[in-house]
């Protein structure tokens, strides 16, 4: 019995192996390579407050927008069986309304506040719209959101007039590098608590349940009550909710929008880090975690390009073989064989657990 | 002058656990239509694999006009002019019908489209099909796509033709069409194999029947000698002379109580209107051979198909059930047919699949906590004794029996006042079948009412006090109390219910 609920211990949290030893390789790494890479000193910034800085921080920090976003892709991925292309643009026309309202008036804290609200709402209601696609009309997730993904960023000229305005206000560079007297760079606080707020909603509320049973089983979730459409509408308006806030990050970085390249190529950086994450992109059983260390996994991997002195031109070359290692480990046929494997070299005691596994 | 056409002598096949096919042996003749009929699991379906290449055979012989063949894959089948046409239709609805006609027949790289569209033109007239040969596929009706599957196959110079279940999905037009077209092809000496559930079709153009039961050959018969009674109980696989019909212990006082559910004209995208009521406490079912619309209809009844028409009363009060969850509140549980398709979740946890519905009745925004899942999860494995290794265990790697009982549980935890179980002891070993028998009995007694369906009619006797009868799509008669013999389901079911009487 012991046995058997180590078993599923290891069985619940074996996706997790991928990311973690894909962050694990890069850090042991650049350990060899630079030990200097994880040196984390306390400076000050331009208003003279406290900071964080060091690659490790960078590795956080820049990760925040990807890593929120793959939360979302999680959701989509796991009740659709199809993955969001247009969460980027999405993005963009969040970040292209958040600046709008700013520049309606003075910014203050309620304007700004204002200014999230509007834009979460209108990502939202983008995010109906691609749900809608999917689970009314049936249409391929991929193909539905190519809508979005085509004439997204041309949504996003009109709404300001086609210039890149800046919104330069001490509440912008709170949002989108340090708060005064808090070291830790903020979007890495909001990251928290985005993952706070999935915690305390999928224990307030039966979405994890919904969502894997619609996943894993449409047509007997449907007998059982649920209602796919809903949940899957709910899993694009959720995501949808996700870029606005990664849209905002984006904007408060560089107190500006530029339209064209907030966020630019994000959404396949993000289905990525589902798929390092372990969860199977056809939908079903999903983890979270997973898909955060994903993201996380793939910032380390740019910065320690980065940290290399990879010319930029060549960091997406060097990227992709990295990105073939992980998902051909993370891939079926692989894992398999390391299952038979352990079956082996433990003699067959395994086998009784062969179901859990 | 009956020319032997084909010839299948002792063919065996056995799957790991289950011996499909025992030493089977089918005839026929050229010009013959011959139907293949056989229950659930009876064979006709292994066999026709084996004729046409799918499955390999473990033993037998096959003869084409006496000539010994070796069928490997279905292009053997079809070298040897045996053609396929299956229920679902497997031509491609967005080339023209020329195009299909000739696809993957063409020799060489050239095509002479012309000359295809006038064949296709003479063959189309030739056999009296209503369509053009420039025509879209998926622009013909069904039935069209059908007859065009079977044009094909005759061009092909197919001298036996199988029909798998052709006119499950056409209607009584389109039926009487398509008879019109074997029947020709009949006079043209091609050999026709007919599988179908559809009783009367088989009497309306079969010459021969062969019926398969758990495998074995049962016999080969002109249609008329076997009256329709006759059949049914040869499928069935029980004698209608001497049958010892067991005594009714149950009272019929349970049929006389309070209405519980009360359909009028009910009907479904899936099932045909009709009528039905079930008292506090009884125990009912419907029974009639498969594909008779006995699932159709309690489908209907929980709203599992889409709901078109009729009024459902609950309680003696006008409900409103168009959709599952509008049914799981009024207080119906439904346990489907298909355990794999419409009843695990196959990935998660046995608990989690325990909890689902009632955690679905209790709302989005009211979660059950994890130690409330696993009270009641632990409650329920421990009540119907499921073996798993743990609740963590995906129910997916549980045995079937089970995986069934998981199901049960998970309907059992929403209390329901009315529980509907549509074949609980399919394939699930004989201790279960009888626990879950016994249970039905217990929950029936403690005032559920539950409508049970098994295609065991045994089964049904032992539990149910009343039974209504379905045969091709309609109710035609109900049996209670010392109604209730096997003799008397299976006149029921043949049409036959006026001789009894």
């Amino acid at each position: 019995m012991a046995e058997q609920k180590k078993n599923l211990f290891f069985y619940r949290n074996s996706q997790l192996i991928v990311p973690l030893v894909a962050i694990g390789l890069l850090l042991v790494f650049n350990l060899i390579r630079d030990p200097s890479f994880f040196s984390v000193s306390i400076g000050t910034n331009n208003d003279g407050n406290p900071v964080l800085q060091g690659n490790l921080v960078s590795i956080l920090n820049g990760a925040s927008e990807l890593a929120i976003l793959a939360m979302g892709m999680t959701l989509v991925t796991a009740a659709s069986g199809g993955q969001d292309i247009s969460v980027g643009c999405l993005a963009a026309i969040a970040g292209s309304v958040f600046v709008k309202v700013l520049r309606a008036g003075e910014i203050t804290g309620w304007s700004v506040a204002l200014g999230i609200l509007l834009c979460c709402l209108v990502a939202m209601v983008f995010g109906c719209f691609n749900g809608t696609l999917v689970s009314v009309f049936k249409i391929q997730p991929m193909i539905a959101t190519l809508i979005l993904f085509t004439c997204g960023r041309s949504i996003a000229y009109w709404i300001n007039g086609g210039a890149t305005p800046t919104v330069s206000s001490p509440i912008i560079t709170a949002i989108g590098s340090f708060i005064p007297g808090i070291p830790v760079p903020t979007p890495i606080l909001i990251v928290i608590l985005v993952g706070i707020l999935f915690t305390v909603a999928f224990r307030l509320t039966t979405l994890r349940l919904y969502i894997q049973t619609v996943g894993i089983n449409q047509g007997a979730a449907k007998l059982n009550g649920i209602n796919p459409l809903r949940i899957k509408l709910l899993a694009f308006i959720i995501l949808g909710a996700c870029c606005s806030v990664s849209g905002v990050i984006g904007v408060s970085r560089l107190s500006l929008i530029n339209h064209e390249t907030l966020l630019l190529n994000v959404e396949m950086d993000a289905i990525l880090a589902v798929a390092i994450g372990g969860n199977n992109l056809g939908g079903g059983k999903f983890n979270m975690i997973g898909s955060i260390l994903g993201a996380y996994a793939i910032q380390a991997l740019t910065i320690t390009l980065y940290a290399m002195k990879v010319p930029s031109t060549d960091v997406k070359a060097y990227k992709a073989i990295v990105i073939i290692l992980l998902v051909v480990l993370g891939s079926p046929v692989v894992k398999d064989a390391f299952r038979r494997l352990r079956i082996r070299l433990s003699g067959g005691r395994l086998t009784a657990g062969k179901g859990a596994l | 002058m009956e020319e032997i056409l084909l010839t299948m002598r002792g063919i065996c096949k056995s799957f790991p656990g289950v011996r499909a096919l025992d030493k089977v042996n089918f005839t026929l003749r050229k010009g013959e239509i011959h139907a293949l009929m056989g229950e659930n699991g009876a064979g006709k379906s292994t066999l026709i694999k084996v004729l046409t290449g799918v499955y390999p055979k473990d033993e037998g012989e096959i003869r084409v006009e006496d000539r010994p063949i070796s069928i490997h894959s279905p292009q053997d089948a079809q070298k040897n002019g045996i053609s396929t046409v299956y229920q679902e239709i497997t031509l491609c609805p967005n080339l023209t019908v020329a195009e299909n006609m000739f696809i993957g027949r063409t020799e060489g790289v050239g095509v002479n489209w012309k000359q295809m569209e006038k064949r296709t033109g003479e063959l189309l007239s030739g056999l009296g099909i209503p369509a053009r040969p420039k025509q879209q596929l998926g622009s013909c009706s069904i039935a069209v796509q059908q007859m065009v599957a079977i044009a094909r196959a005759v061009d092909a110079q197919c001298k036996v033709l199988i029909l798998d279940e052709p006119t499950s999905s056409l209607d009584d037009k389109e039926v009487e069409m398509l008879f019109r077209l074997m029947r020709d092809l009949k006079s043209r000496g091609v050999g026709i194999i007919f599988v179908t559930h559809f009783l009367e079709q088989v009497y309306a153009v079969s010459d021969r029947i062969t019926v398969l039961r758990n495998g074995v050959l049962v016999g080969e018969f002109k249609v008329e000698n076997l009256p329709q009674v006759e059949l049914v109980s040869r499928m069935m696989g029980k004698e209608l002379e001497g049958l010892s019909d067991l005594e009714k212990e149950k009272s019929a006082g349970a049929l006389e109580g309070e209405t519980l559910y009360q359909a009028e004209q009910l009907s479904s995208t899936e099932a045909r209107p009709f009528d039905f009521r079930i008292a506090k406490g009884e125990v009912n079912g419907f029974t009639g051979l498969l594909g008779s619309g006995r699932s159709e209809s309690v489908r209907a009844i929980f709203a599992a198909d889409r709901v078109t028409g009729g009024k459902v009363r609950m309680n003696g009060k006008p409900v409103n059930v168009t959709s599952p969850y509008q049914a799981m509140k009024a207080g119906i549980g439904y346990l489907p047919e298909d355990r794999k398709r419409d009843g695990i979740i196959a990935d998660l946890s046995v608990r989690e699949n325990i909890i689902l519905a009632m955690q679905v009745m209790k709302g989005f925004f009211h979660p059950l906590s994890k130690k409330q899942m696993e009270e009641f999860a632990d409650e329920y494995i421990r009540a119907l004794e499921i073996k798993t290794a743990s609740q963590d265990t995906p129910v997916g790697s549980l045995s079937g029996g089970n995986q069934q009982k998981v199901i049960l549980a998970r309907w059992l935890l929403t209390h329901p006042q009315y529980l509907i179980l549509d074949e609980p002891t399919r394939g699930i070993d004989v201790g279960t079948k009888t626990e879950i028998q016994r249970l039905v009995l217990k929950l029936a007694e403690e005032g559920m009412s539950v409508t049970f369906i098994s295609s065991e009619i045994e089964e049904m006797l032992r539990t149910c006090s009343r039974l209504i009868v379905m045969r091709d799509r309609k109710i035609v008669g109900e049996l209670r109390g010392s109604e209730l013999t096997q003799s008397n389901v299976m006149y029921t079911i043949a049409g036959g219910g006026k001789e009894n009487g």
